[in-house]
C-alpha cells in the first residue's frame, strides 16, 4: 500500500504541476462526471464540446456515489465490488489512490473538515468513519441492513443514515459515535437531502413511492410528499436521487421507474412539474448556474439533459452501462 | 413477537430432491434459512422499536403433532403467526383443525391452486406464488414472443398434472394453444420409447415451444437441444417461472442473496426461501407500522392495502383479499440468467398489474 499521507498531500501539487505543463486550467472545468456501475468507469463529459465524452476514467469495480474533495481537485468514487473508494485527480483524470472500505460501499459523505469519510456499507450493515490521511477505519456505527443515504448537518455534528431494509433513518452523534435516535419513515428509504436552513431533512422512499419530510428538531416525520407523473401508476414511482436549487426553493426528486423527475416547491411541498427523462432515473445534479439539470438513467444507459427554464429534457447523451451518479465540476 | 415455523420430517417433496446420482443439480431444499435472514433484519428493527423478534421451529412427524405443537405455542408462547413449509394436504388439514383459533398460517412452499381456491382457508396466507401465477407469468412471455403453439410433455406425478392444468388455464387466458399433451415415462425400456425418447416425443407435430411438466427433474434436463424441431423449452426445464433465482440482480436482490449465502448451507436461495423471508418481512412490517404485537392488529394490517412489502423484485407486495395470496412479480429464469420479470409491461390491469398473474377476484372460487 502506498503511503496515504504522502499521496493525498502530494496530489494537489502534482496536479498543479501537470496543469502548468499542459497549459490548461483544471479548476472549474465544467465537466460532468457520470459513474457507470457495470462498465467500471466514469464518463467525463464536456458540455462545451456538445456534450462529448472527452474521457473514460477506468475505476475499481462498480463505481457508484461520487464526491469532490480538496476544492474539487479530487474526486472520490465509492466502488462497491472492490470495497474501495477510488481517488481521482481531477486535473489528470486518473485514479491516483484507493481508500479501503468495508463491504460494498455505496453512498458516502465527507466530514465537514474533509478529514474523514463516512461510508455506508450496503452489505455490512454499518457506517464507517474512515480517516482519509491514515486510510484507517476510525469508527464504525451499526445500522439496520442495507444502509444507504447519508447526510451531515451543517455543523458536522449529526449524521443521518437510511437503512433500506429496516425502513428507518438513524440519527448518529458524529462526535460521540453513537446512534441517538431512529426515525421510522416510508418503505425502503434510499437517499437524504438536507434542506437549506437545516430544519428539514427529506428522505426518498423507493418502495412506498414518497418523500418523508423529517422535522429535525423533533426527529419525526412531519409531512409526506406523494408523486404521480402522467401515465404512470403508483407502483412505478420509485424515488431515489434528490437535489435542490441553491436558494432552497425547489427540490428535485428522481422518480426511478416512473422515468420522470419531479420539481417540488419546498415551502408548500407541492409538486410543480414532472419532467420526462430516461429509464429508471436515479442520480441528479444541477450545473452551478442552475440552468441545466443532469439525470443519470440506470436502465437506458444515458444522461438526460434538462433545461431548467422550460423544464424539459432537451437531449440524452449515451454513457456507460448502468449510470449511477452524476456530478458537475463548475 | 414470537413466530412459529413448522415442517414435516418426512416431507416427500424433499426426499432425494435436488440430487441425482449424488450430484446436486437444483437449489431445492428446505426454506428455513430464508426465514432466518428476515428474522435477523427483524431483530435489528426490534432493537430500535423495543420489540424482541424470535422464532420457534418444530419438525413433526404427523399432522396431529403439528396441531398439538401450534396449540401449545398459542397458549404458552403467544405465537400466532406460523410459517408453514408443508405439502398441500397437510396444510389444508392443519388449517381446518385450527379454524377459529387465533393463529395465521403462512404458506411458504405449496403452489397448489386448490389452497387458494376450493380449499382456501381464512387462517392461511400464501407468500409462495400459486401454480397459476407461475404459469401466467410464463404464458405472458410466450404470448409476447409469439410462441403460442405449445407442445406439452407431461410426467406421471400429480404435481405434473397440476402444472399442466394451470398451463391450460393460462393458455385460455392469454390466448395461446396447447397443440398436444404427451405423457412421458422415466424408463429405458425400448418398448416404451415413444414415451421416453425425446426426439420421438417431439416429432411428427408442429409447435413453437415445448413445455415440460416434470417435477422429478430427471427428464426435463435432457429435453433442451434434443427436440425434433429446433424450438425453445420452457416449464420445469429451460425457461422456468420461479419466485426466486440467485441470478436476479436488480431491486436490491444481490444484497439479500449475499445475506442468505453468508448464513446458509452451501446452497443458493430458492423460491421457498424467498417466500419464507417474505413471510417474516410481512409480519415485521405489520408490527412496526401498527406499533402492536397483538394478533388482531397485526392480522388486520397484513390484510389491508397499507402493506407495502418489499418483494425485491420491483413491485411492492400485498395480500389479495379474495384468497390471501401475496401479490408479487415472478421471475422467468434459465439456469444462470433471469430473462424476464412478470408481469410484462404490455399486460395491464384496472387496479394492480400484479393481478394479471394468477386468479383475479372475479374468477376466484375461494369462499372464506
Amino acid at each position: 500500500m502506498l503511503d496515504a499521507r504522502l499521496l493525498t498531500r502530494g496530489l494537489p501539487a502534482l496536479a498543479l504541476g501537470l496543469v502548468m505543463s499542459a497549459g490548461a486550467i483544471a479548476k472549474d472545468t465544467g465537466y460532468i462526471f457520470v459513474s457507470n456501475e457495470k462498465t467500471n468507469n466514469i464518463a467525463v463529459i464536456d458540455p462545451k464540446q456538445d456534450y462529448k465524452i472527452i474521457q473514460w476514467v477506468p475505476t475499481s469495480h462498480r463505481p457508484r456515489d461520487m464526491k469532490f474533495g480538496d476544492d474539487r481537485r479530487l474526486l472520490y468514487v465509492a466502488c462497491g465490488d472492490d470495497d474501495v473508494i477510488d481517488v481521482i485527480d481531477v486535473a489528470t483524470l486518473k485514479v491516483a489512490d484507493h481508500i479501503p472500505t468495508g463491504p460494498s460501499p455505496e453512498m458516502f459523505q465527507l466530514s465537514r473538515d474533509e478529514k474523514a469519510l463516512y461510508v455506508s456499507n450496503e452489505e455490512g450493515s454499518s457506517v464507517q468513519e474512515i480517516s482519509i490521511a491514515d486510510k484507517l477505519i476510525v469508527r464504525e456505527f451499526a445500522t439496520g441492513a442495507e444502509p444507504e443515504g447519508l447526510a451531515i448537518s451543517a455543523d458536522g455534528k449529526t449524521l443521518y443514515v437510511t437503512s433500506e431494509v429496516t425502513d428507518m433513518v438513524h440519527v448518529v452523534d458524529a462526535e460521540a459515535g453513537v446512534v441517538t435516535d431512529n426515525i421510522v419513515v416510508g418503505t425502503r428509504p434510499r437517499r437524504l437531502l438536507l434542506l437549506t436552513g437545516g430544519k428539514e431533512l427529506w428522505v426518498s422512499n423507493e418502495l412506498s413511492g414518497e418523500v418523508s419530510v423529517i422535522d429535525r428538531a423533533a426527529n419525526r416525520v412531519s409531512a409526506t410528499i406523494d408523486f404521480l407523473p402522467p401515465g404512470f401508476r403508483q407502483v412505478d414511482v420509485t424515488p431515489v436521487g434528490m437535489t435542490m436549487t441553491r436558494d432552497g426553493k425547489s427540490g428535485i426528486v428522481a422518480l426511478g421507474r416512473a422515468n420522470h423527475v419531479a420539481f417540488v416547491d419546498t415551502a408548500t411541498r407541492k409538486v410543480e412539474d414532472y419532467v420526462l427523462v430516461g429509464s429508471r432515473a436515479w442520480g441528479v445534479a444541477l450545473s452551478r448556474d442552475e440552468k441545466t439539470l443532469y439525470v443519470a438513467n440506470g436502465l437506458s444507459d444515458d444522461l438526460s439533459i434538462v433545461d431548467m427554464e422550460t423544464r424539459k429534457a432537451i437531449r440524452a447523451v449515451p454513457v456507460g452501462r448502468v449510470p449511477h451518479s452524476v456530478l458537475v465540476d463548475d | 413477537m414470537k413466530l412459529g415455523y413448522v415442517e414435516l420430517a418426512h416431507d416427500p417433496r424433499y426426499a432425494n430432491r435436488g440430487a441425482l446420482s449424488g450430484i446436486v443439480f437444483t437449489d431445492l431444499g428446505r426454506p428455513y434459512q430464508g426465514s432466518q435472514v428476515a428474522l435477523e433484519d427483524a431483530q435489528a428493527v426490534g432493537r430500535v422499536t423495543g420489540v424482541e423478534f424470535s422464532m420457534e421451529k418444530s419438525t413433526a412427524t404427523s399432522d396431529d403433532e403439528l396441531v398439538q405443537r401450534i396449540s401449545d405455542w398459542m397458549t404458552s408462547d403467544g405465537i400466532h403467526f406460523v410459517l408453514a413449509d408443508l405439502p398441500a394436504a397437510a396444510l389444508k388439514d392443519l388449517a381446518r383443525r385450527l379454524t377459529d383459533r387465533p393463529v395465521m398460517l403462512i404458506n411458504i412452499s405449496a403452489p397448489d391452486d386448490s389452497l387458494r381456491g376450493a380449499d382456501c382457508a381464512n387462517n392461511v396466507l400464501h407468500t409462495y406464488p400459486s401454480e397459476s401465477m407461475l404459469s401466467d407469468a410464463l404464458m405472458q412471455y410466450l404470448v409476447a414472443k409469439g410462441w403460442i403453439q405449445i407442445l406439452v410433455l407431461q410426467g406421471p406425478a400429480p404435481e405434473d398434472a397440476a402444472m399442466v392444468t394451470a398451463l391450460q388455464r393460462s393458455a385460455r387466458k392469454f390466448r395461446a394453444n396447447v397443440v398436444e399433451t404427451r405423457q412421458f415415462l422415466l424408463t429405458n425400456d425400448p418398448r416404451n420409447r415413444e414415451q421416453s425418447n425425446i426426439v420421438l416425443m417431439t416429432g411428427g407435430i408442429r409447435y413453437d415451444v415445448v413445455y415440460v411438466a416434470d417435477s422429478s427433474g430427471e427428464f426435463g434436463r435432457y429435453v433442451l437441444y434434443e427436440t425434433s424441431l429446433p424450438r425453445p423449452v420452457v416449464g420445469t426445464a429451460g425457461l422456468v417461472p420461479t419466485a426466486w433465482s440467485w441470478s436476479w440482480d436488480r431491486d436490491a436482490a444481490v444484497q439479500l442473496q449475499h445475506r442468505y449465502e453468508r448464513a446458509s448451507p452451501p446452497r443458493r436461495m430458492n423460491g421457498a426461501d424467498w417466500a419464507a423471508w417474505e413471510a417474516v418481512k410481512a409480519v415485521t412490517q405489520a408490527v412496526m407500522r401498527t406499533h402492536s404485537t397483538a394478533f388482531d392488529a397485526v392480522k388486520a394490517f397484513l390484510l389491508s392495502d397499507k402493506l407495502t412489502l418489499d418483494t425485491v423484485k420491483g413491485n411492492p407486495g400485498s395480500f389479495r383479499a379474495w384468497d390471501h395470496q401475496l401479490r408479487a412479480p415472478v421471475l422467468l429464469s434459465t439456469a444462470d440468467a433471469v430473462i424476464e420479470r412478470a408481469p410484462l409491461p404490455q399486460y395491464l390491469h384496472q387496479t394492480n398489474v400484479l393481478d394479471t398473474l394468477g386468479i383475479d377476484a372475479p374468477e376466484t372460487t375461494c369462499r372464506f
